[in-house]
This record gives C-alpha cells, sequence and structure tokens, in this order.
C-alpha cells in the first residue's frame, strides 16, 4: 500500500474534464429533449387505435430495449456508413442515444397516457375536439405528470448511459478519464473525478426536471385521485 | 346579450325539432340490448328530463344524441342534421351540443378558467380576445368567476360541475344534455347546481336531461321521459308524471324514489 494520491493530475488537466463534461451534458440534454419526443409521438402511436403504428412502434420498442446499447451504437457509427449515412461521432452519439432513449421513454409515456380516465376524453370530444388535439392538449400534460418519476428516473439512466459513446471517440467525461489516465495511470484520482463530475451533470439534471415539474405540473398536487 | 340567451325565433320557429329520434336500437359488445327501439321528439326551447331506473338506457340513450355512444338501429337528426348509426356528421352535430357529465370530466391541468376558454379556441380557432371574453362572461354567470385561476382540484364538486356547465356552454350550443349532473354531489351542493340549470331553462335553452332530482323535474321539466329495460314508457307532463303515472312501472319507481 504505498499508493500516494495526488490530485495534481486532475487540477492540471481541469480543462479536459470540464470539455467533456459539458459535452455529456449537451449529448445528454439533445438526446433526451430527442428522445421524449420520439417517446411522446410513440406513446401516441401506440394508443392511436391504427394497427399499423402500433406495431411498427411496438417493432422498435422491442429491437431498442433487447439490444445492448453499445451495439446500436456501433451499428449507427460503423454500420451505417456501409449505406453511405455517415456521421461525425457526436452526431452518431446524439442519435443513438435519442433512439434508446425514444423506445424506454415511449413505453413510459404510453403507461401515463393510458392512465388517462376515459370521462376526459369523452369531455373533449362532446367539445368536439379532433384525435389529435385531445392528445395534444387534453391528455399528454396529464399523462406525462402521472407517469413523471418514472420518466426521471429513465432521464438519469439515459445521462449515464452516454459514458458508452466514449468507445467511438465521442469526446465526453469518459473519454477525457480514459484518456488522461493512458498517459498517467493515475486511475483513482482520474475516475474518482469522472465520477463527481457525472454526479454534478445529473444533480444539474435533475434541478431542471424539478424545475418542470413545479412549471407545468403545479396542478398535480390538487387532483384528488 | 348574455350566451344563456337562446333565441327561440318567435312563434315561426317555436315548434321546430332540436331532436328527433325514432326507433334508437344498441347492444353493448356483450350482446345486452340496453335501447329496444326508442323514440323521442324534443322541440326547440323545451325541457326534457328523463327518468328511470339504473340500468334503463337513459344515460346511453343521451350519448348517441352528440355520439358518444354509437347506436346499430334506428335514426337521430339533431337539428336536422342526421346521425347516421355509421357516426357520420358528428362534429357538425357535436358543434350544437354540449354536455355535462356525472364526473364534472373538468380538465385538471387547466385552470378553471382555461377550462372554459379552451374548446373556443382550439375547437373553434376563435380569437383568444373573444374567448377570454366568452370565459368571463359565463364564469361570471354560474358564479365562479373569482375562482378563474384556479386548477378545477381546489374547487368543490358544485364549483366543479357548475364549470362545467360553463364550459360547454361556451360552445355557444344549441342543444344541452345533462347525464346525472348532480349525482356525484354532496347534498348541499345539490342546490347551486340546479339553480344554474334552471335559469338555463329559463332562458330558453333546449335541455335533456337525465336526473332524479324530482323537485328539478316538477318544476322545470316541460316534459318527463320514463325509460325502463330499453323501452320509452311514458312521456308525459311533470303534474301527470307524478300525479297520475299511467303505468305499474312508473307507480313502482315512483313509490321507489318518493319517499
Amino acid at each position: 500500500m504505498g499508493y500516494t494520491f495526488d490530485f495534481s493530475v486532475v487540477w492540471d488537466n481541469i480543462g479536459l474534464f470540464i470539455a467533456g463534461a459539458l459535452l455529456t451534458f449537451r449529448i445528454s440534454l439533445i438526446a433526451i429533449a430527442f428522445g421524449l419526443i420520439l417517446g411522446i409521438i410513440g406513446a401516441l402511436f401506440r394508443t392511436s387505435g391504427n394497427r399499423i403504428l402500433n406495431a411498427i412502434t411496438l417493432a422498435y420498442v422491442e429491437i431498442i430495449r433487447n439490444t445492448p446499447f453499445l451495439i446500436q451504437l456501433f451499428f449507427i457509427f460503423f454500420g451505417l456508413p456501409k449505406l453511405g449515412i455517415r456521421l461525425n461521432a457526436e452526431q452518431a452519439a446524439i442519435l443513438s442515444l435519442s433512439i434508446n432513449f425514444g423506445a424506454y421513454s415511449t413505453e413510459i409515456v404510453r403507461a401515463g397516457v393510458e392512465s388517462i380516465p376515459k370521462g376526459q376524453v369523452e369531455a373533449a370530444m362532446a367539445l368536439g375536439f379532433k384525435p389529435l388535439k385531445i392528445f395534444r392538449y387534453i391528455i399528454l400534460i396529464p399523462a406525462l405528470s402521472n407517469i413523471y418519476t418514472a420518466l426521471i428516473g429513465q432521464v438519469i439512466l439515459a445521462v449515464l448511459f452516454t459514458s458508452v459513446v466514449s468507445q467511438i471517440a465521442t469526446e465526453d467525461l469518459t473519454f477525457a478519464g480514459d484518456f488522461l489516465n493512458s498517459r498517467t495511470f493515475r486511475s483513482f484520482e482520474i475516475y474518482f473525478t469522472v465520477c463527481l463530475f457525472y454526479l454534478a451533470i445529473v444533480w444539474i439534471i435533475k434541478g431542471i426536471g424539478y424545475w418542470v415539474e413545479r412549471r407545468f405540473f403545479e396542478f398535480a398536487k390538487y387532483s384528488r385521485r | 346579450m348574455t350566451q344563456f340567451e337562446v333565441s327561440k325565433g318567435g312563434t315561426a320557429t317555436a315548434t321546430e325539432a332540436a331532436i328527433v329520434a325514432q326507433d334508437v336500437e344498441k347492444w353493448y359488445s356483450n350482446g345486452f340490448h340496453v335501447l329496444k327501439g326508442v323514440s323521442l321528439t324534443v322541440n326547440k326551447g323545451e325541457v326534457v328530463v328523463l327518468m328511470g331506473p339504473s340500468g334503463s338506457g337513459k344515460s346511453t340513450f343521451i350519448r348517441t344524441f352528440n355520439a358518444l355512444e354509437p347506436f346499430q338501429k334506428g335514426s337521430i337528426e339533431i337539428d336536422g342534421i342526421p346521425l347516421t348509426p355509421k357516426l357520420k356528421n358528428v362534429d357538425a352535430i357535436r358543434r350544437e351540443v354540449g354536455m355535462v357529465f356525472q364526473q364534472f370530466n373538468l380538465f385538471p391541468h387547466l385552470t378553471v378558467f382555461e377550462n372554459v376558454s379552451i374548446a373556443p379556441i382550439q375547437v373553434r380557432n376563435m380569437p383568444k380576445a373573444k374567448a377570454d371574453e366568452i370565459a368571463t362572461q359565463l364564469l361570471e354567470r354560474v358564479g365562479i368567476l373569482h375562482q378563474a385561476k384556479k386548477y378545477p382540484g381546489q374547487l368543490s364538486g358544485g364549483q366543479q360541475q357548475r364549470v362545467a356547465i360553463a364550459r360547454a356552454l361556451a360552445m355557444q350550443p344549441k342543444i344541452m344534455l345533462f347525464d346525472e349532473p348532480t349525482s356525484a354531489l354532496d347534498p348541499e351542493m345539490v342546490r347551486e347546481v340546479l339553480d344554474v340549470m334552471r335559469s338555463l331553462a329559463n332562458s330558453g335553452m333546449t335541455m335533456v336531461c337525465v336526473t332524479h332530482e324530482v323537485g328539478f323535474a316538477r318544476e322545470v321539466a316541460d316534459r318527463i321521459i320514463f325509460l325502463a329495460d330499453g323501452l320509452l314508457v311514458e312521456d308525459t307532463t311533470p303534474a301527470e308524471f307524478f300525479n297520475n303515472p299511467k303505468s305499474d312501472r312508473t307507480r313502482k319507481f315512483l313509490s321507489q324514489i318518493l319517499h
């Protein structure tokens, strides 16, 4: 046990950590935003009563949720160029993370949509609302509110999943850690710092989630169920 | 002119039919024959109360008028627009018909004010300023304007139901359907809702109400329709219905509800 801790490797390269963390943060936010849009559309298709849309969405969910994310990432980054679709590492990372989060959030949002009482839809129909507007203006917000806790849990997992994209040389936080480690072998100090940065990123995103909850779902504390 | 005033159009249109239902038959998906050929004509400006034991098909019947329930046989015309069993003309009919539900069904994520203004804005594409003006008038009329910024969950049942009435009226319907509007209310809240319905009836609105409120039926209804087991048993005035019922089925029902 002759190991001497030396965090100077962290201080000397703090710019690398920060740059990596910023990229992780940016990729996370973009992928969560796109993924949530996919999830909302997926939930709409799953509950539309249209068999074809439902089948397509179900296939998407099954394929994504039952295969490893790393392979999905490799497929998009290394596989798609064979079809002429060339993406840089960051684009491939965002695309694969969005598609992945979209599949998980489809099922979560669908559960929320199905939790809305039938009377809500009937009241909207009686007022003359068409199905798409019922989904958009009547169902969506209460549905998201009902599953918000589960959704935030999945959002956190999505942030942590981003560490995998370092495998295609996306220069994220994990990549920064790996890079420094391969040059200095200060593994303890480096990965300890990487963990702290991930913790900070997750806390910031949870903070945004909390703000969204207070801003949009304030009504929920008054709805009796 | 308030939103409550409905043009009765003088004598020329006073006898025009608002609703003509002929031999309406409906089976539930489990095969239960809930409506066994019910015919009913409601004239413009009339207040018709539907009574009957539970399971008699009253709610199902009025829910066919705005196509919330499909039916398999017969025909329904709303303000001259045919509603075929294939659910054509649904949009046109829903524009004419407002509905108030037993469980209020207010939108929990919208404020009281937004609950009333959203349909004019999103369905009628009305400018927001105009919709807001209508919502203000209607909430004033049902006595909830001071609570306009609250969410439905912060209101009592009676208040919520009054908002629901305002919400339906905001679409400026020609016909209002009430599906047991006071059945989910605590007893002390029933009157405030009936008062709003009474003033709506006095303004000349065409109304079809499923209700067990005998006082309201006696005082406000022009006609009482008694349904039992999917059949129309009586169609008569409140005085005749309560004092001189014709069928045994009606007498049995009345002996059960008038204690």
